[in-house]
């Protein structure tokens, strides 16, 4: 049986739903997009351009979720499938657009480079729990205007997995956009085989700018998967209780799929969040907050009724450096998660209220993930019925180390992590060097980086991004690009 | 306990009307309004700042009392201005251009107004133009600036060096924030000051203004 972790009953579900689309319908939304008002104008909203204020409607609701897919499938730049975003399938993907790195030699917490980012597409490339990469920083050598496009032309350049990624101007969506037709070949293609998910966020409360809705109905127009990041913050930009913040996550998000859906009716989206706790006492936005985690928790269990695929930024810390509490809070968020059943969890890698990406910290991530991907798969019998003919074989041999059942099931049933847990006994640990999990982090980035194979894209294709990235630069007065003097 | 201190200790506890009255009361009895707002609520809103910090109470605690603050300072503002006291300083602040976060930006506007100062809220994607001309109109003493964003950061070079240009660097204080900014960012494009939090910032503002305190 897959384990199932719920905080909600069907009943309260139905209720922050309906309560959301009476906040929608009654009190409406502030959309700051001429196009997205006509549009919802063109399908029945009532609309109050001067005040740039949108009543949305029951029948616009329900029209949006009926075409809204239950499914994203996501394939890799190489065209092969990696995820199905659906039911309780779950997938992990590193925390995205980190404002610093804490360097993994110095310990130094400071603004990422392209050759930063370089050697974090290639780490995830060999990290086996990771299944997409997340434009995860924003390399601070090139010019700002690039900075979101650039950063997903590095991805697709150095790494095969699929991207989470966003825009953060209306204008980079296009080369964003055109550097994914590179590598599929045609718009058709790309619709058919989707290659990265962009991040979307309604300003709370209940409001979307003008860059973001129009990010959104660009990313439908093409058929480009995105998730809406709904952020409000219990207590301040929110309701205290979690069912309040809930109620306002709801419509927000909400409010999203209906954009989408009415621009291109089945265009792919997930319907995700940022919900935070406000801690009062320090002015921040605790992602590691057990109350943040819930209300994760809580709105995948609304999108999975409401037959959508879901995402959270849940399984990260907001610790300075790879410590006790980088473990703790990374470790309760991945486990909820997986069991929750969202789709996508973004985070590992996270550090600082989603400001700091930590290549330590991913390594040892990707070992909690590896563990709850395994706890995900629950207890299930295999062969153990009956149970006689195995304990005779036990009974007559002493141990079951080389039995056919033990080699059969051994590595499906038992997880084995990585090189960065310690399993040693202590006298093996301490001829070791006694490391700790930092030291054994820094050891495993060194290695994994050593075994990096380069991206199989054709070099056309390679070119093709190359040009289009080059043209883009341009535009901005930057004659070459840093990868290139690597 | 002397009125004034009435004042200030009720301010602490955020009782808005209480001070309303009391504050109502100190000007009938024709107690200098420089002295209400300095022994009386400023005073009150040093001792709830040095509490935030300490975590003895917590934003909403600072926030009630900054409600209070303002109740009276409604009161006390013609009266300071007829006899020609200056207002503690004015401060005109922002999110800049481009950038739509805003939640940390009002925060420590509401911090600042809290402090006794007049804040010029210019909200969020400011132009750097508009940082310059409000702060001339408005005979400002302070411009604020909060960034969220790695890529928005530059404006806020573009207002020192427009400052520059327009003959009000040195003369306005220049104050930044957010999450990607930093002390040596600050120091770098020349701002006058950086701030990590609200309660940094309050402190922060009022040490430009030594002689009102
Ligand atoms: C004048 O003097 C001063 C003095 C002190 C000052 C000051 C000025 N300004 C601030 N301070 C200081 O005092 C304040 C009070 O303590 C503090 O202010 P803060 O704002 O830091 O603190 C607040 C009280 C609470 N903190 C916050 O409100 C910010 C939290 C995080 C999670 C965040 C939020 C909430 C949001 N976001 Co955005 N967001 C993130 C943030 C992560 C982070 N670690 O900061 C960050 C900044 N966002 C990011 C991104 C990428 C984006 N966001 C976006 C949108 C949003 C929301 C709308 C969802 C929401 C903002 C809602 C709003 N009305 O402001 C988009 C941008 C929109 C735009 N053009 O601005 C979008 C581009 C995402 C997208 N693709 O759509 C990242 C920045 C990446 C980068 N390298 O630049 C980010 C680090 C999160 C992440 N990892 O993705 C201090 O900094």
């Amino acid at each position: 049986m897959r384990p199932v972790f719920r905080l909600l009953s069907d009943e309260l579900i139905e209720r922050i739903i309906s309560q959301a689309r009476d906040i929608l319908c009654d009190l409406g939304m502030e959309i700051h997009n001429d196009g997205v008002l006509s549009m919802l104008s063109d399908h029945g909203a009532s609309v109050d351009s001067e005040k740039m204020h949108v009543y949305f409607t029951a029948d616009i609701i329900d029209k949006a979720l009926e075409t809204a897919p239950d499914s994203v499938k996501l394939f890799d730049v190489m065209g092969r499938q990696t995820h199905d975003l659906t039911d309780h399938n779950v997938y992990f993907t590193p925390g995205s657009a980190a404002i610093n790195i804490l360097d993994p030699l110095s310990g130094e917490i400071r603004k990422p480079l392209t050759a930063d980012y370089v050697e974090y597409a290639k780490l995830v490339s060999r990290l086996d729990n990771i299944a997409s990469q997340s434009t995860a920083f924003i390399p601070s050598d090139v010019h700002e205007k690039i900075s979101d496009s650039y950063r997903l032309f590095l991805s697709l350049l150095y790494c095969e997995k699929p991207v989470v990624t966003g825009a953060f101007t209306i204008d980079a969506f296009n080369v964003m956009k055109d550097l994914q037709l590179a590598v599929r070949g045609s718009a058709d293609a790309l619709k058919e085989k989707p290659l990265t998910i962009f991040s979307c966020c309604p300003t709370a409360p209940l409001k979307w700018s003008d860059v973001t809705s129009q990010n959104l109905v660009d990313c439908a127009k093409h058929f480009i998967p995105v998730e809406y990041i709904s952020m409000p913050l219990s207590g301040f930009m929110a309701p205290v209780t979690l069912v309040g913040s809930l109620v306002q996550h709801t419509a927000e998000t909400l409010s999203g799929v209906v954009l989408s859906q009415l621009t291109q009716p089945g265009t792919p989206i997930i319907y995700g969040g940022s919900p935070a706790a406000f801690d009062i006492r320090f002015e921040t936005t605790p992602m590691g907050a057990v109350e943040t985690q819930m209300m994760d928790c809580a709105y995948n269990e609304i999108g999975k009724y409401l037959n959508l695929p879901t995402q959270a930024y849940i399984a990260l810390s907001d610790a300075k450096k790879l410590d006790a509490q980088a473990g703790l809070e990374t470790s309760m968020g991945a486990t909820l998660a997986a069991l929750a059943g969202i789709n996508n969890i973004s985070g590992p890698g996270m550090l600082d209220f989603e400001s700091c990406q930590s290549l330590e910290k991913l390594v040892v991530d990707n070992e909690i993930c590896g563990m709850t991907l395994r706890l995900a798969r629950g207890i299930e019998p295999k062969e153990d019925f009956p149970a006689i003919p195995i304990f005779e074989e036990l009974l007559r041999e002493k141990h079951l180390l080389i039995a056919n059942h033990t080699r059969k099931h051994l590595r499906d049933e038992h997880y084995f992590p990585g090189r960065v847990i310690d399993r040693a006994n202590s006298s093996r640990w301490e001829e070791e060097g006694s490391l700790t999990i930092g030291d054994r982090a820094k050891s495993e980035i060194a290695r994994l980086q050593g075994e990096y194979e380069p991206s199989g894209l054709s070099g056309d294709i390679l070119a093709e991004m190359t040009r289009l990235m080059r043209a883009e630069a341009a535009r901005f007065g930057m004659a070459r690009l840093p990868h290139e003097d690597l | 306990m002397e009125l004034l201190e009435q004042i200030s200790f009720n301010l602490q506890n955020g009782l808005d009307d209480v001070v309303a009255a009391l504050t109502k009361d100190a000007i009938e009895k024709r107690i200098p309004p420089g002295e209400i707002l300095s022994d009386g609520l400023i005073a009150g809103m040093s001792i709830v700042g040095e509490k935030f910090k300490n975590h003895d109470i917590f934003l909403p605690d600072v926030l009630l009392a900054a409600r209070a603050m303002n109740g009276a300072m409604e009161m006390l503002k013609p009266l300071l201005i007829k006899e020609g006291i200056p207002i503690r300083g004015k401060v005109v602040i922002g999110s800049v251009k481009d950038d739509l976060h805003d939640i940390g930006k009002n925060l420590v506007a509401i911090l600042i107004k809290g402090a006794g100062f007049e804040v010029i809220d210019l909200g969020n994607d400011v132009p750097a133009e508009k940082f310059i001309s409000a702060a001339k109109e408005e005979n400002a003493h302070v411009i604020g600036m909060s960034a969220l964003l790695t890529t928005t950061m530059p404006v806020m070079k573009k207002v020192v060096d427009l400052a520059k240009d327009e003959g009000l660097y040195g003369k306005i204080r220049i104050i930044v924030g957010g999450a990607p900014v930093s002390k040596e960012y600050a120091l770098e494009i020349g701002a006058d000051a950086y701030s990590y939090d609200g309660a940094n910032a309050v402190e922060t503002v009022e040490s430009f203004f030594p002689v009102n305190n």
